[in-house]
């Protein structure tokens, strides 16, 4: 059973991972059908730094996704205190509004968004409000959630005495916070904020519904692309992309290991 | 403690930004697309649009089973691994989420082509070229490969939560593995296994970039009129009502889901701590 099981694994992850190596093997490629192998190339690599059209994209959503992700972590945690200290009652309606883009389909996101901001600009008597904007907002409204629901764990693990202690001894509601909770609560606003992130900087479907001519993302841009034959260089960006991601999840897996154990044997000498 | 004033501007966002949008969404499917006029002419369209629905439903049910199975023996496997050995593989299981879907997407249609690498693989060994793409199983390919890591995650958080004691404790009273699994295990996992299937079917179902690429004519999906109804048909009406009748089928089939966990917040098991 046990061996079966690490087998099954073992090929689901050959699953997952096999597109992802074609795209690879398709950037070192001298030819442009993935198909074919047709010879080994660093071409499209070449061919990626010189390009004007690709980079400025990825810039555009790494803005997007930075701003988004700083915007909402903040909202976020601000968001998150406030409803844990509600009553019950407002407590369950403001849960229940932070599930709604949690479980709506995100083609419904976009389009509602899609439409307000449309509604909006025939108010304003303005053309094309579609923009940098009216993006930032959207991906805003779909990462707040993300924070919420991974600094509430934390509120709610979080010794109450701690928070006592600090007014106690003196401090300010607003220094309590500063000095105390929110020590108490950073892995899971550090969680939230990395999860909003991602989300942004790969968000294709919310995007593609509220986005404007003037600030294309690279989500977008690769969908309005594949109605054309795809550039093998965007295949390099890729294979960049991947890597960048891959060190930086070994970073935090090798911090977290790190903070794991200093964390045991702080405990360890506490107890002794 | 005025604390809880803090959660006011996310509030009055929300409010403005998902709750006004959703109630625009009500006021287009209500009214006709040239004259502004109320009227019941988009909501009785759905009826042309009823075999669309049903099989957008169909491939996305269909996909769930498969991520629901193929998925807990890995996050079985992962939730046993030892600490360290789990956090490499619950990172590259979350690994794929952060790269572009548009494009993995795409290299599956390299590989299934007809001219593909696994025809051309096949073709080697002497077998013809295989129908593997432009068809429903592409479509829930594509589904299960997509949004399988959706289902992996939460299934491995509630399996890991689960304290070995109770299993130790079955198996001292007599049970075989099987009835460990079945009595014990199974029962206690449902948290992650409601929030597994949500996560996969609302994706899946609402899907139009999958079925544009691995579909083919017969593989039309609702997310594909609905994108087409505000990118090409232009018809934000007709667009609108539909999107309310998927939001509204999606909420009925979340809603009968969570009936089954007594798990209150649902949204917890999706935030990977």
């Amino acid at each position: 059973m046990k061996r079966f099981s690490k087998i099954f694994t073992v090929i689901v992850f050959v699953f997952l991972y096999l597109p992802m190596l074609v795209l690879a093997a398709a950037s070192f490629n001298k030819g442009s059908d993935v198909g074919a192998f047709t010879g080994f190339t660093f071409q499209q690599y070449g061919a990626l730094f010189k390009d004007h059209t690709l980079l400025p994209l990825l810039r555009n959503s790494i803005i997007t996704a930075v701003l988004a992700a700083v915007i909402s972590t903040i909202l976020g945690t601000m968001a998150a205190v406030g409803i844990f200290n509600m009553n019950k009652r407002p407590k369950a309606i403001a849960m229940a509004i932070t599930n709604v883009p949690m479980t709506n389909p995100d083609i419904v996101t976009g389009v509602s968004l899609a439409l307000l901001f449309a509604f909006a600009g025939t108010l304003m008597r303005k053309n094309g409000v579609m923009g940098f904007w009216t993006l930032l907002i959207a991906h805003i409204t779909f990462d707040m959630p993300y924070v919420i629901l991974s600094v509430m764990p934390k509120l709610t693990q979080m010794d109450p005495d701690l928070q006592e202690a600090a007014l106690d001894l003196g401090c300010t509601p607003i220094q309590a916070f500063f000095r105390v909770v929110i020590h108490e609560i950073m892995p899971g606003i550090l969680s939230g904020a990395l999860m909003a992130f991602t989300m942004s900087l790969d968000d294709f479907v919310i995007s593609y519904f509220v986005y404007g001519p003037n600030f294309v993302t690279l989500p977008v841009e690769i969908y309005n692309y594949t109605k054309k034959p795809l550039q093998p260089k965007i295949y390099a960006l890729f294979t960049l992309l991947f890597l960048v991601i891959l060190a930086l999840m070994v970073i935090m897996n090798l911090l977290q290991n790190r903070d794991n154990l200093r964390r045991q044997a702080g405990r360890g000498r506490g107890r002794a | 403690m005025k604390n809880r004033f803090l959660a006011g501007p996310y509030l009055l966002w929300m409010a403005v930004f998902t709750l006004i949008p959703l109630g625009i969404v009500v006021y287009y499917a209500f009214t006709d697309s040239i004259t502004g006029a109320f009227t019941l002419e988009n909501l009785a369209k759905i009826g042309i649009y009823l075999p669309i629905f049903f099989r957008s439903m169909g491939l996305a049910a269909i996909a769930c089973v498969i991520c629901l199975i193929i998925g807990y023996p890995v996050a079985w496997c992962i939730a046993k691994a030892s600490p360290s050995r789990r956090r490499l593989l619950s990172m590259l299981v979350m690994l794929p989420m952060c790269m572009s879907f548009l494009l993995r997407t795409l290299a599956w249609v390299a590989l299934l082509e007809d001219t593909g690498i696994v025809n051309q693989a096949l073709g080697a060994i002497g077998l013809g070229p295989l129908p593997l793409v432009r068809n429903n199983g592409a479509v829930i390919l594509g589904m299960v490969y997509n949004y399988l890591p959706y289902m992996i995650t939460p299934l491995y958080t509630v399996i890991m939560k689960i304290d070995p004691k109770l299993e130790e404790a079955a198996q001292d009273l007599g049970c075989s593995g099987g009835q460990v699994f079945r009595r014990v295990t199974l029962p206690l996992s449902i948290p992650g296994i409601v929030s597994g299937i949500t996560m996969v079917f609302v994706p899946a179902v609402s899907t139009f970039y999958i079925s544009q690429k691995l579909g083919g004519t017969g593989t039309v999906l609702i997310g594909d009129v609905i994108e087409s109804q505000f990118k090409t048909a232009y018809n934000p009406n007709l667009g609108a009502a539909l999107s309310l009748i998927l939001m509204l089928m999606v909420l009925i089939c979340v809603g009968i889901m969570n009936h089954f966990s007594s798990d209150e917040d649902l949204g917890e098991e999706l935030v990977v701590q």
